[in-house]
């Protein structure tokens, strides 16, 4: 292993913010992806449901 | 015989997809988390310090893995768009247009990884070399083939125009690929060879191929999970999604 303490990892050598640069936005990217499709399934669910109830009700 | 034999093109059908889709997604979802920890814990933990580069190199368990993302689903999205727009299948122009935004979020990490890279490696963020010109065009071939799609209405034209833009495009793969042995670039060669040894360290390429198993276990899930959304949008009068909007209420 190449750290001796937690802020030694975190400095990353001097290039801490190069590394956790990179890493931050990639995680947050890859975390906001999923969520917006997951979101994005319910709001088709919603629609055809209003479209069905639209239906009925005509 | 025959009532054995599989019928794959049933999994064409929206419907079946839809169904395949949602039980397959969660597993990926699952297989994903477990290999990015698995590369993360050996690409922090155990991967050495580079001689050279010290520790801003571990930035490539990212960086490479996000760029052949960024290359291989561009050639998925072209390809189902080709099939689509050629045999007239639905199901292959909507895998086409759920591709594009998880390509296009691949290519913009590459480009974002590669200027942190870029700045302590090089002393710059950016530089219009061959390679990073290209990727740059890659990202733009994406969200014009988005943005191009989004603007018709009619979902058959959208899909066919967009079929267009993306093949004609795809003959920036392989300028990708081949920019750093056709010019002279500040990017270094080829990560990975099938012809020469690797030349890292084996835990570095361990952490590296995990990470890139991670990326295409991500990349399948959520290309499933927004494929399932546009087949709902695009099927809103179908029964069969009429039936399911009725019932997932009632759960």
């Amino acid at each position: 292993m190449s750290w001796n303490s937690p802020a030694d990892f975190f400095a990353m050598g001097g290039y801490g913010l190069y590394v956790w640069g990179s890493y931050a936005v990639t995680l947050l990217i890859l975390a906001m992806e999923p969520w917006l499709a997951a979101r994005r399934r319910e709001r088709a669910l919603r629609d055809a449901l209003r479209a069905t109830d639209m239906d009925t009700q005509s | 015989m025959s009532a054995e034999r599989i019928h794959w093109f049933t999994f064409a059908a929206p419907s079946r997809f839809y169904a395949l889709a949602g039980a397959v997604a969660p597993w990926l979802w699952v297989a994903a988390a477990a290999l990015a920890a698995a590369g993360l814990y050996i690409g922090f933990f155990v991967a050495p310090t580079d001689a050279q580069q010290g520790d801003a190199y571990r930035i490539i368990f990212i960086h490479v893995p996000a760029a052949w993302m960024s290359m291989v689903i561009y050639m998925a999205m072209a390809g189902w768009a080709a099939v689509g727009w050629m045999l007239n299948a639905r199901m292959a122009s909507m895998l086409a247009r759920a591709l594009a935004p998880t390509g296009a979020i691949f290519t913009f990490i590459a480009l974002w990884t590669g200027a942190f890279w870029g700045k302590p490696a090089w002393g710059t963020w950016w530089v219009w070399d061959a390679r990073l010109t290209s990727e740059l065009i890659l990202l733009f071939l994406y969200l014009g083939y988005i943005a191009l799609t989004e603007a018709i209405d009619d979902v058959r034209r959208a899909d066919k125009a967009g079929a267009l833009l993306a093949i004609v495009g795809a003959v920036n793969v392989p300028i990708i690929y081949f920019s750093v042995r056709w010019w002279n670039t500040l990017h270094q060669g080829a990560t990975i060879s099938m012809t020469a040894a690797p030349k890292m360290a084996s835990t570095m390429l361990t952490a590296m191929l995990l990470m890139t198993f991670a990326f295409w276990a991500y990349a399948f899930a959520v290309v499933f999970v927004r494929a399932r959304a546009i087949v709902l949008e695009r099927e809103s009068h179908a029964d069969w999604v009429r039936a399911l909007a009725h019932k997932e209420q009632i759960a």
